[in-house]
Order: C-alpha cells, then structure tokens, then sequence
C-alpha cells in the first residue's frame, strides 16, 4: 500500500494532496506536543518572573533567594481602582490585569483628558501587594504603566506605609532606546526615587520627573526627580504615568484612604 | 568523504558566508545583536533550525511535488521555528523576552529557505544537516563578531561584564549610543564585508558598470 503510494508520480494531483495532509498532520503533532508538553514550565517561569520583580521592587532580591519562600511575607489584595476599597469580586490568584484592561466588562475606556499616561483602557480592579514584616505592613507596592517614548512601559512602584514616600520603583518591561530611554533599569536612577514624596502638605500631587538636573535650592526638591540624559520624551513618560496612576483617576482614592488610616 | 563534509561545514565560514557574500539574513542580524548573550541565543536557534529543516527536507526530497515545494518547505521550517520559540520560552525565559518577535521570524529569515531550496532539496540526508550547521554557523560569525563590537562600545561590557566601566556609573568610558541603534550593525556589517573581500579577492563582484576611458583623436 505504502510502497503503491510512494511509487505515484510526485506531480499528480493525488500524491500532491496526500503529501501535503501527510506533512500537515506530522508537522501539527509536533508543534502541539512542543506547546502543550512546555506550558507547565512557561507558565512557572512567567509568574516566577512576577515574583521577582515585586520582590526586586520591594528590595527583597538577593543573588540566591528563595523565590518562592520569600513571597510568603508578601500579601496580594486586589483594590477597586474607582472606590480605593478592597475587593473580593475578583480572585486574586488568577486575576490578570493585563488581560483585564483589554475587556470591555473589566475596564473602562479613558477620555483624551484623563488619558495623561496613553494607556487607552484602564482595568476596573488592580492587584496590589502589601510586605509584611511581623504583621505590619512595610511596603505598598502597586502596579504601574504608561507610554514612554516607543513602548508601553509596566513597572511597579513601592510605597513606604504612609502612601506618600517613594521607597523604589522599577519597570519590569519596557521596549526604550538602550543606553537612552532604556536607563530606566539603570540603578543609580531608581536609587534617586527612594525617600521623594508623592504628595505635599495640603495634599496636592507634586511628583515629578524634571528636564535635566534638579535644582538643589528648590523648595519642591523633595518632589522631584532628574530626567535621564537624551531621554526626554521618556523621562515625560515616566511623569506621566506616575501623574495618572497616583492621581485621582488611578490610586489616589485607595492612596486616601491608606494616609487616613494612618493619621 | 570526511573532506567533503569538512567543506560542508566549514565552507560557508568565510568563503562562502550566507551574510557577507550571500547577503541574506540581513534583518535579524541588526536586530538582536545589541547584546552578545541574545545574539549567543538567536545563533543556536537559527543554527537548529538550518540543520532540522535540510535535514527533513532533505529526507523527504524525492517525494516532495514540484508545485508544492516551497509551501512544504515552508511548513517545516515554521513548525521547527515555533518549537525552538516554545523551547526558549521554557528554558530561557528571560532571553526570550528579550528576542520577542526575532525568534518567530526565524521563519522569514532568507538563510533557511535559500539552504532548503539549494542543497537539500538535491543531496542526501547527512551532507544537507552539516550544510545546515555550517550556514548557522557562518552566520553565527557575523552576529557574534557584530554583536561583541556593539555590546563593547555601546554598554562598555561583554556578555555582561565590565569591560570599560561607564561614565553614568563612575566610570571613565562615555559609551556610542549609536551602536545600540540598528544602523550601526549595518555600517559594521559593511565593514566586515569590505574587509573579507580584501582577504578573499575572489569574492569581489565584477562592477555592473565602467567608466571607459575615452580617447579623444581631435586635437582641441
């Protein structure tokens, strides 16, 4: 039967379409067998990835730590974005929000004004996560994004308890010039984050990446953060989604309420 | 017969380089050789799936319809891009993110077709896998050399380390940050291509067009 087949003239019409079927189910079995057999460790190394980088975030990060056992001090809530209350509508373990922001029933589309981070679509819920040490909490970490200069950029932001000082940020995915934009990742520049507050005195958001060097004598110095050379529109960027998503259409409500617990 | 397949191999290394003298495969090499370790990675991946796809297409050779021959090849070497792409997505995740897209259009990248359609398609199984390997590794030469020269003056490292410390962390070396934009693969490219063909005067090509020198009889 095989030899029969085999022995057709390679041009006729029969042989073309038993190639071609033959050659489709061999090539389908492999790529299916690769995809399904990998999908466990992928999925393994993508949250683990998560993971890594709230705890980079959180400056729980060291050469060989324990990914997974150092996670356990870390609480994952999901917050309502509108109302800044906690929720349980959705479940955190498996909450995307990602995968979130792109449904219509799971997000809300912005307006060109509220739209300071060209984001499009905002997700209803957000997971943020809370470091606890001996049952009280010593960081806020909360997920952030924004368009830089080519790419969406996604990073996570940590809070100090009283919602108002920046303790460390850093973007996890991003696609800026290398060596421009791309210095975001660089760590003498997520070193100057640390200590700067969000907020003043009368509450008043005053977070901001400057152009160039800041100013020594200026009174808003401790809200401020020096550009990255050759990255303008970058460093505006990074403005940007910090404006939105610590401001009232992102987690001021929820940043409220936290400060008010504390006072 | 070993000789032969010495020259299999070793051939396209530099006499007949897929990049230098073939020109092909051009596109990815911009893209991924920002940084040696990712330009390492695409290196092996598109070096497997040379040799996997001449072999199978090799293989299959005396049974593949003329009229059909491309599509066939085609579908080979897009299942075996797809399983490399799930490979790397499980075994070097973070590599794989950062050659995102490069690896999928392993599948567009002119060396594999042209491979498939001019040796393995008329030779046996085993000279078609060490042609497979010999083009992955001429083009492995030309990414990795661009890929070092990019990675040293444009971050001052290789492979990641130190090599010239940068000035934006206490260092001495202001980097080029131009090499970390696509252009300058190409001017490097270039000048590899230059200086191969002055080591190697045959693969100069004949100019398409010549001044002639005209003589002029009249007297002005």
């Amino acid at each position: 039967m095989l030899k029969k087949l085999l022995a057709l003239k390679n041009d006729s019409t029969q042989k073309t379409l038993l190639v071609a079927i033959f050659l489709c189910l061999v090539c389908s079995i492999i790529v299916s067998a690769a995809a399904v057999g990998l999908k466990p460790i992928q999925e393994k190394n993508k949250t683990a990835d998560i993971k890594k980088n709230i705890l980079d975030v959180a400056g729980l990060l060291q050469e060989n730590t324990d990914i997974d056992a150092e996670f356990k001090n870390i609480e994952p809530r999901i917050v309502d974005i509108e109302t800044g209350n906690f929720s349980d509508d959705v479940d955190v373990q498996v909450y995307n929000q990602r995968k979130a922001a792109k449904d219509p029933v799971l997000s809300q589309s912005l307006t060109a004004d509220e739209d300071i981070a060209k984001i499009k679509r905002r997700a209803n819920y957000a997971t943020v996560y809370f470091v606890k040490e001996q049952e009280q909490t010593r960081l806020i970490i909360l997920p952030v994004h924004g368009y830089g200069l080519w790419s969406t950029m996604y990073g996570f932001i940590a809070l100090e308890p009283d919602a108002n000082t920046i303790f460390s940020l850093k973007f996890y995915e991003h696609g800026e010039t290398p060596g421009l934009g791309g210095e975001i990742d660089n760590p003498t520049w997520r070193d100057i984050w640390q200590g700067k507050k969000i907020f003043n005195d009368t509450n008043e958001f005053k977070l901001e990446v400057v152009r160039g060097k800041t100013d020594p004598s200026s009174a808003d110095l401790p809200y401020q953060i020096d550009g990255l050379a050759g990255a303008t529109l970058t460093s505006k960027g990074v403005s940007n989604l910090m404006q939105y998503w610590l401001g009232i259409n992102g987690f001021g409500p929820f940043l409220n309420k936290l400060q008010k617990e504390n006072s | 017969m070993a000789g032969e397949a010495k020259k299999v191999v070793l051939d396209p290394l530099f006499d007949n380089n897929p990049i230098a003298l073939q020109v092909l495969g051009i596109c990815s090499a911009l893209a991924v050789t920002t940084k040696l370790s990712t330009a390492l990675i695409m290196c092996v991946a598109l070096t497997a799936v040379t040799a996997c796809s001449n072999a199978s297409i090799s293989m299959i050779r005396n049974h593949v319809p003329t009229n059909i021959r491309i599509i066939v090849q085609m579908t080979i070497i897009a299942s075996l891009v797809i399983v490399v792409d799930q490979v790397l997505k499980a075994y070097a995740f973070q590599t794989s993110k950062e050659l995102s897209v490069f690896v999928g259009l392993i599948i567009t990248n002119c060396i594999v077709l042209g491979r498939a359609e001019a040796f393995a398609m008329k030779n046996p199984v085993g000279p078609s896998f060490l042609d497979g390997i010999g083009n992955g590794l001429g083009y492995s030469v030309i990414l990795i050399a661009v890929g070092t020269i990019r990675e040293l003056f444009g971050s001052g490292t290789i492979l990641g380390y130190v090599i010239m410390p940068l000035q934006s962390n206490g260092g001495w070396y202001v980097p080029n940050g131009m090499m970390l934009l696509p252009p300058s693969a190409f001017f490097i490219i270039g000048l590899l291509i230059w200086g191969l063909r002055t080591w190697k005067t045959a693969q100069m090509e004949k100019p398409e067009y010549q001044i002639h020198q005209v003589h002029r009889t009249e007297v002005m």
